[in-house]
């Protein structure tokens, strides 16, 4: 049993806080993912959990125990670093070896334990070779390998798949998932990849600049984003956001027009108010193009002409410009249209998000 | 026909550079023959004029003399060579001691003044030895520390310590971070991931950094000759002088002795270059 719990966690480099007293409760044999852009604080808060870094304030459990004073050792992790940090003079069998014989297992044990390893990740070929005469993608694996043989209650990843390319990526990607239910382990997986983070874990967390902006599932980060922020952040293309000053029932967009005020926010703003409106690609379609949801109940349809299109085979991303900015339309069962051609756009209002301008916090309570 | 062409001005090519190569080797290596055909030969053969290129008469006599003891006009060379394999090797073992202490430090940790520090080491190296020997003499003489090994040794390690933090520090330098971090949360302790994965991958590092420093102490004669007297301290380069005396050099005797300095070097040279394989930290990271 080990779940990780971090309460009002700071990180201080001198006067600078990089980590802003954030807490977040991690369950047992929860996979989390932590995301957010670069020199956010992801990996200063992995590796303060797993004692490579001093905690300036706050505390960390894990299994329910503070492990603040304890060395990494004695966190009962693993962790496989970006660098995937393989011991060059080692081989690979003696690299995933490594944690029992200084542990001091019996030597049968560690032999079952490193080649039960290497079953699971198909590296039974290269055990007798040395890190450098591997593939990037194999080393990864080993990296994995080494961090499983130990048999952590906590698995930490920092963004182990961004030296891979986007193809192996796919597929360590699925191992790792396969991973999970096989080990049946606590995961935290640093990355700034919000697919890997969506088709991964359980949970995500969103960070920016050493806070947290909102902790959620897959879904809820996609469907319900509590900041701004996050639904910019969270899929691809990233939601069309817009300013919009709310007008009677109407949000006027820049340069005047302007769109219906969704149903479900009627009564959440003032008249006056600036907001952000944002809706995703997939929720404005050409009329007939888009997923057949069934509860459309607030569309709304402008005719617009098509800027430049982006065909993808099975779907198309139309390009459109309303209230001075350029809005991304993800169009199914794809027609050929040329640009400017002018064409009906359906808004799917009902799946529309409103920020505070201000706050960039949601409107929907 | 172009080909052909072409595959002899390659072979002209090689050709060219291999006796440029023995050229320059020759160059190197002369000095060296000179003293170990002039230990097998006698005085007047090595002073004659025009000189004396195919050795006539050659003999081993310089070399038993040498070690047939002191007494008949021998040298104690058996005491100097213990001497000097004391000194050089004591000395090289605490600099190297001194010198990972110092260079990890300088690699992996922050601390108030690190380049100040640096700097100071390097300058101490501006120095030249032979300026120092005086203060020094006076100092050991105070001491009563003159003619004996311990002086000797605590000289050395000064004067090797910065070169082997220098040397060091570059080779910890280069072994990742990661590492060291990657074998403590496998379960070691901070000293033992040095010991499992920072020292193995910076060895030959060190090894050369060893090297470096065992010769240096091997060597060095400008202060050596101040600090020894006698047979209790006096090292191989200073024990060559005594071959001099009023009227005559005894440059068989010499020579032979410089042999005798020049062996033991250069085998140990040979033994660890060998494990200076360079690039072992390569596949440690992304490749
Ligand atoms: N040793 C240090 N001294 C001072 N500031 C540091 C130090 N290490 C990291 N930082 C700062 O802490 C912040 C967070 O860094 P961190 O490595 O956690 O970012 P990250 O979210 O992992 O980013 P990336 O996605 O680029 O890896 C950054 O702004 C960085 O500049
Ligand atoms: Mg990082």
């Amino acid at each position: 049993m080990a779940p990780v719990t971090l309460k009002k966690l700071v990180k201080r480099y001198g006067n600078v806080a990089v980590v802003h007293g954030i807490d977040l409760e991690v369950k047992d044999r929860e996979f989390i993912a932590l995301v957010g852009p670069s020199g956010c604080g992801k990996s200063t808060t992995l590796r303060m959990i797993a004692g490579l870094e001093d905690i300036s304030d706050g505390v960390i459990e894990i299994g329910g125990k503070p492990v603040n004073d304890l060395p990494p050792r004695a966190r009962n992790i693993s962790m496989v670093f970006q660098s995937y940090a393989l011991y060059p003079h080692m081989t690979v069998r003696e690299n995933m070896g490594f944690s029992l014989k200084i542990g001091k297992v019996q030597q049968s044990e560690i032999d079952q334990r490193v080649n039960e390893a290497a079953a699971i990740l198909d590296l039974e070929k290269y055990m007798d070779r040395r890190p450098s005469q591997l593939s990037g993608g194999q080393r990864q694996r080993v990296a994995m390998g080494r961090a499983i043989v130990r048999k952590p209650e906590v698995f930490l990843f920092d963004e182990p798949l961004s030296n891979l390319d986007a193809k192996l990526r796919t597929q360590v990607r699925t191992e790792i998932k396969r991973l999970h239910a096989k080990v049946q382990a606590t995961m935290i997986y640093v990355t700034h990849d919000q697919v890997e983070a969506m088709t991964l874990s359980d949970r995500i967390v969103i960070m920016r600049d050493g806070h947290i902006e909102q902790v959620g599932t897959p879904e809820e980060v996609f469907k319900r984003p509590a900041t701004r922020f996050v639904a910019g952040f969270i899929g691809s293309p990233p939601m069309n956001l817009n300013e919009a000053t709310v007008d009677g029932g109407r949000l006027v967009l820049k340069g005047g027009q302007s769109l219906p005020l969704p149903i479900e926010f009627r009564n959440k703003v003032v008249a006056g108010e600036k907001v952000i409106f944002g809706l995703r690609p997939d929720d404005i379609y050409p009329t007939g193009h888009g997923l057949s949801s069934g509860e459309a109940t607030d569309v709304h349809e402008l005719s617009l002409p098509v800027s430049i299109t982006e065909p993808l085979g099975n779907e198309t991303l139309v390009f459109i410009t309303l209230g001075e900015k350029e809005w991304v339309s993800r169009m199914l069962n794809p027609r050929p249209l040329a640009a400017g051609e002018t064409i009906k756009l359906s808004f799917d209002l009902s799946q529309a998000h409103l920020f505070s301008a201000e706050t960039g916090k949601t409107l929907r309570s | 026909m172009d080909n052909n062409a072409h595959r002899l001005k390659r072979r002209g090519l090689k050709a060219l550079h291999l006796v440029g190569l023995f050229l320059a080797m020759l160059v190197i290596c002369l000095p060296g023959l000179w003293i170990v055909l002039n230990s097998l030969r006698p005085t007047v053969e090595i002073m004659a004029k025009p000189p004396v290129w195919i050795p006539q008469d050659i003999s081993l006599d310089a070399y038993r003399n040498m070690f047939g003891g002191a007494g008949q006009g021998g040298i104690p060379v058996w005491e100097y060579f213990r001497n000097s394999l004391i000194i050089s090797v004591t000395s090289t073992i605490i600099a190297l001691i001194i010198g990972m202490a110092g260079g990890y430090a300088f690699a992996r940790y922050k601390f108030k003044g690190k380049s100040a520090i640096f700097l100071g080491f390097m300058l101490t190296r501006a120095v030249p030895g032979i300026a120092l020997s005086l203060p020094l003499f006076m100092i050991f003489a105070r001491l009563n520390i003159i003619d004996t090994h311990f002086s000797m040794i605590l000289i050395y390690v000064a004067l090797n310590v910065p070169f082997t933090i220098w040397l060091i520090d570059g080779f910890f330098r280069q072994v990742p971070k990661d590492l060291a971090e990657a074998a403590q949360i496998d379960g070691c302790t901070r000293w033992q991931a040095f010991w499992q994965v920072e020292f193995p991958l910076a060895g030959p590092g060190i090894a050369s950094a060893g090297i470096f420093a065992f010769l240096t102490s091997w060597n060095e004669y400008a202060l050596a000759a101040q600090i020894t007297r006698s047979v209790n301290s006096k090292t191989l380069p200073v024990g060559l002088l005594d071959y001099t005396s009023e009227f005559t050099i005894d440059w068989r005797g010499m020579c032979a002795l410089a042999v005798v300095m020049i062996v033991p070097a250069l085998t140990l040279t040979f033994i660890i270059q060998k494990h200076l394989v360079s690039g072992l930290t390569f596949g440690a990271v992304k490749g």
